[in-house]
C-alpha cells in the first residue's frame, strides 16, 4: 500500500516535497522503507543513510514492522540548540 | 509554557514558571544565535521542527530529569522559524533544593535536546546563501532511547550525551 513519508529540512529540500509517497508491501519494516525511498528517490539517498527513521514520534529501529495507519518521517541529523 | 513557539522566548516567565520556596538554586541556560562560526558569518538560522515528535521528546527529556533528580523542576523552550545573531533559540531552567543537582540536571537537558529532538537549523550568509546544519553523519543509533547516562536500564543501545561543535549557537 502507499505510505506517505515526511521530510524535514535538507531532506525536505533535496525531493522538492515535504511528504512524498512510498509503496510497501503489507508487513513491510523501517529497512524496506529505507530501500524503497532510496530506489525511488534516489536524491535522498546520501542523506538518508545518515538519518534515522520515526514511526508514530518515536525513533524507530530498521526490524520494526510499519503498520498502515503508521506516521512515518526521515529524521537527519538533529541540529537544534 | 509551550515547547515550541515562534515568538521571542519569555525566558523570564520560564524561570518563574519553576522557581518555588523549596528550592534553593535556579538554572537558566540560554541557546542564542552566534554570528560568527570559525569564518562563516551567520545573518541568521531558521529553525524547522517535526513539531509533534520534538513536543514529545522535549517532554520525555523533562520526564526523565525529574526521574533522575527528583526535586528538580525543569521547563525547556525551543523557538522556531528566522532568528538573528544575539537572539534566543532556547531556553532550559531548572529549579532545585540545591545547586549542584540544578547545574547538572540543566546540562543533562541541553545535551538531550541536542542530541534527541527533531529541530533544525539553516545557517544562512549575508549573501543569501546557507545549508542546514546535519553534522552527526551517522543514524541516531539504538532509536528509542534517551542518553545512556539517564536511560539506566533502558531497552535500547546507549546514546551518551555528548556536546557536538556547535554551529551557529552558544548552545
Amino acid at each position: 500500500m502507499t505510505h506517505t513519508v515526511r521530510l524535514f529540512a535538507r531532506g525536505r529540500e533535496l525531493a522538492g516535497a515535504d511528504a512524498v509517497p512510498v509503496e510497501l508491501p503489507a508487513g513491510a519494516t523501517v529497512a524496506d522503507l529505507r530501500r524503497a525511498l532510496a530506489e525511488r528517490y534516489p536524491a535522498l539517498a546520501g542523506l538518508l543513510a545518515a538519518s534515522a527513521v520515526a514511526v508514530n514520534h518515536d525513533f524507530a529501529e530498521d526490524a520494526d514492522v510499519i503498520a498502515p495507519a503508521d506516521e512515518l518521517a526521515v529524521i537527519p541529523p538533529v541540529s537544534g540548540g | 509554557m509551550a515547547r515550541l513557539t515562534r515568538d521571542p522566548i519569555d525566558h523570564q516567565a520560564l524561570t518563574e514558571a519553576v522557581r518555588s520556596p523549596r528550592c534553593g538554586a535556579v538554572v537558566l541556560f540560554l541557546g542564542t544565535v552566534r554570528d560568527l562560526t570559525g569564518e562563516f558569518v551567520t545573518a541568521y538560522l531558521d529553525y524547522e521542527a517535526y513539531e509533534p515528535m520534538a513536543e514529545r521528546k522535549l517532554a520525555e527529556i523533562e520526564a526523565e530529569v525529574t526521574r533522575r533528580w527528583p526535586a528538580a523542576t525543569v521547563a525547556m523552550v525551543h523557538r522556531l522559524g528566522r532568528l538573528a545573531p544575539g537572539e534566543v533559540s532556547v531556553a532550559v531552567a531548572v529549579a532545585s533544593p540545591h545547586r549542584a543537582e540544578a547545574f547538572d540536571a540543566a546540562r543533562y537537558a541541553v545535551d538531550a535536546l541536542k542530541e534527541l529532538v527533531p529541530i533544525w537549523k539553516r545557517e544562512n550568509a549575508p549573501d543569501g546563501t546557507g545549508d542546514w546544519v546535519h553534522q552527526s553523519a551517522k543514524p541516531i543509533p539504538g532509536g528509542t532511547g534517551l542518553p545512556a547516562c539517564a536511560a539506566g536500564a533502558q531497552a535500547g543501545r546507549p546514546v551518551p550525551p555528548k556536546p557536538d561543535p556547535d554551529r551557529g549557537t552558544r548552545a
